[in-house]
């Protein structure tokens, strides 16, 4: 089988301070990875580089394409990196506002997608857009209301409505839960959990919360410093840990 | 009595400036649709009064061209007959208010209803030439997006429209797409007005001062106006004859005659409407 996403040797750094180095692994169709570390450890500069915001110092992400099979995102044209973005990839933003158009109602929102790729039937638009509002628990009556009416696990909610709405196949999500308060939190894995599991997503979770990589991720990398120290299945480095460091991050977890 | 011999070089701007600004124009007629930057000088007037289509009426007059102002469509308001003493002043050159005399016409938010021909040069005023402003406020990714051709958020804009309004409500700076390439802000005009900007004989040029950009129009060029399948674009006017000429066909504004609710309509374009009156046509308000 080939993987979805092989990422060989990434590396990308700030002047002389390592934002990540030498990061390689392979994903496959249907696996959720979790990527967990401390503050400053590298998480969302590897989940820019793999998602093609940021281009990385060196390294390759290998997406296995629709249309012409494996491809080297990095070296592509920015024009066919783009389209990725809006077809077959997808990023959850941790903060909603910076995912969402707030000037634009729910429904313009979650149709974007679609019209970026062609559709210019309103009436198809709108439907789909209010389907998908339907599948993350938003009101069909909230279509036309404005992101800032919405509370902030709606919007989140929402901004993944927007992503998933063209079928995506690989989804970058960079602390999907964070600021939200528990039971929101708990709702929303479950929603995305559901979601991963009905369509057959791909996904990349970047986190500091061992809960939501535990619940989603099948498999976890743990990064310290830019490196990755410890990678498994989640169960094994979450039970089991045998780095150092992801010892004193599973120690760390407040228990109630 | 001129000025342009001891105190001004002809048409105001020195000719370096006329030739930074005409390469610009060249640059623009190439690439349809396309903003061009263009190094903006101040003019004596405001931002917004039209210093954008001054400067490019500058570089294109000649001694010989006979030059046509309207704003709005009227040649006697404010903008139009500044405008117009300016140019008299400092290029001497022939000003008229008809259309078909004119060889270079200046226009704030319409476009004459005569139609236009070959070896005229319509000159708008311009007051934010990128379309996708209101939508996306980087400026460097509206540049991205239009170098890359990504228009989905221009359907957004007219999705918010219907999804609010029922239909697309927007009336005037109707986004285009020109020889299926850029999407382009055709200034202010009437969406009335659109189905004039593609394959008109004349040439179409566009100036914006503040936001330092050109662009343009050749002649004989494809304009689509933005629509969905399911709401296709439709030339609105108010549904009335003119009250002076009882013109069916053109764009009217409707003006409020007394504080009892009386009003009128009438074409925003004084040309038309007089020559249409000289011609013997009378509206049911004419004296």
């Amino acid at each position: 089988m080939t993987p979805l996403l092989s990422v060989q040797g990434i590396t990308k750094r700030y002047g002389h301070h390592i934002g990540c180095a030498d990061v390689s692994f392979d994903l496959y169709p249907g696996e959720v990875m979790g990527i967990v570390g401390e503050s400053g450890s590298g998480k969302s500069t590897l989940l820019n580089c793999l998602a093609g915001h940021m281009t990385p110092d060196a390294g390759q992400v290998v997406f296995d394409t629709r249309a012409d099979g494996p491809r080297d995102t990095v070296t592509m044209s920015e024009p066919a990196r783009r389209m990725l973005g809006r077809t077959d990839w997808a990023f959850v933003h941790q903060n909603a506002r910076d995912g969402l158009r707030m000037g634009v109602s729910a429904g313009g929102n979650v149709g974007e997608r679609l019209m970026a790729v062609g559709a210019r039937n309103y009436g198809d638009i709108r439907a789909q857009a209010t389907d998908w509002l339907g599948r993350v628990e938003i009101d069909a009556t909230r279509v036309d209301d404005r992101p800032t009416t919405f509370s902030g696990g709606m919007q989140q909610r929402l901004q993944i409505a927007r992503n998933l709405v063209t079928g995506p196949r690989l989804v970058f999500m960079d602390e999907p839960t964070g600021g939200l308060d528990v039971s929101v939190q708990a709702r929303l894995l479950d929603l995305l959990r559901g979601l991963v599991r009905d369509m057959g997503l791909s996904a990349i979770i970047v986190t500091h919360d061992l809960a939501v990589v535990r619940l989603l991720a099948d498999r976890l990398m743990v990064m310290k410093s830019g490196h990755v120290v410890e990678a498994g299945l989640t169960d094994q480095v979450l039970d089991d840990p045998q780095h150092a460091y992801s010892q004193l991050l599973v120690s760390s977890v407040l228990q109630v | 009595m001129t000025m342009q011999n001891d105190a001004y070089n002809f048409a105001y701007l020195d000719e370096q400036t006329k030739r930074m600004i005409r390469r610009a124009i060249l640059k623009g007629l190439a690439i349809p649709g396309y903003q061009v930057p263009f190094a903006s000088r101040e003019m004596p007037m405001p931002y917004g009064w039209g210093t954008g289509g001054v400067q490019v009426s500058a570089a294109v007059l000649t001694p010989e061209d006979t030059f046509k102002v309207i704003d709005q469509g009227a040649d006697d308001t404010t903008n139009a007959v500044s405008i117009r003493t300016f140019f008299e002043r400092t290029a001497g050159v022939a000003t008229t208010t008809t259309t078909r005399n004119a060889t270079v016409i200046q226009t704030r938010h319409r476009i004459p209803e005569e139609p236009l021909t070959e070896g005229q040069i319509l000159v708008y005023q311009v007051p934010i030439p990128e379309p996708l402003r209101f939508l996306e406020p980087r400026e460097s990714e509206t540049r991205k997006m239009h170098s890359l051709e990504e228009y989905g958020l221009m359907h957004v804009k007219l999705y918010e429209d219907i999804a609010r309004h029922g239909h697309i409500a927007t009336s005037y700076a109707y986004p285009v797409k020109v020889e299926g390439r850029y999407v382009m802000d055709p200034s202010p005009i009437p969406k009335f007005d659109n189905p004039k900007l593609g394959n008109m004989a004349a040439i179409q040029l566009f100036g914006a001062g503040r936001e330092q950009r050109i662009y343009a129009l050749p002649p004989y060029t494809q304009v689509v106006s933005l629509d969905f399948e399911d709401h296709p674009f439709v030339a609105s006017k108010a549904d009335h004859p003119c009250g002076m000429c009882g013109a069916e066909d053109s764009y009217l504004d409707e003006v409020i005659i007394d504080d009892a609710g009386g009003r009128m309509f009438v074409c925003s374009d004084t040309d038309y409407c007089e020559g249409r009156q000289t011609a013997g046509h009378k509206g049911k308000d004419a004296a």
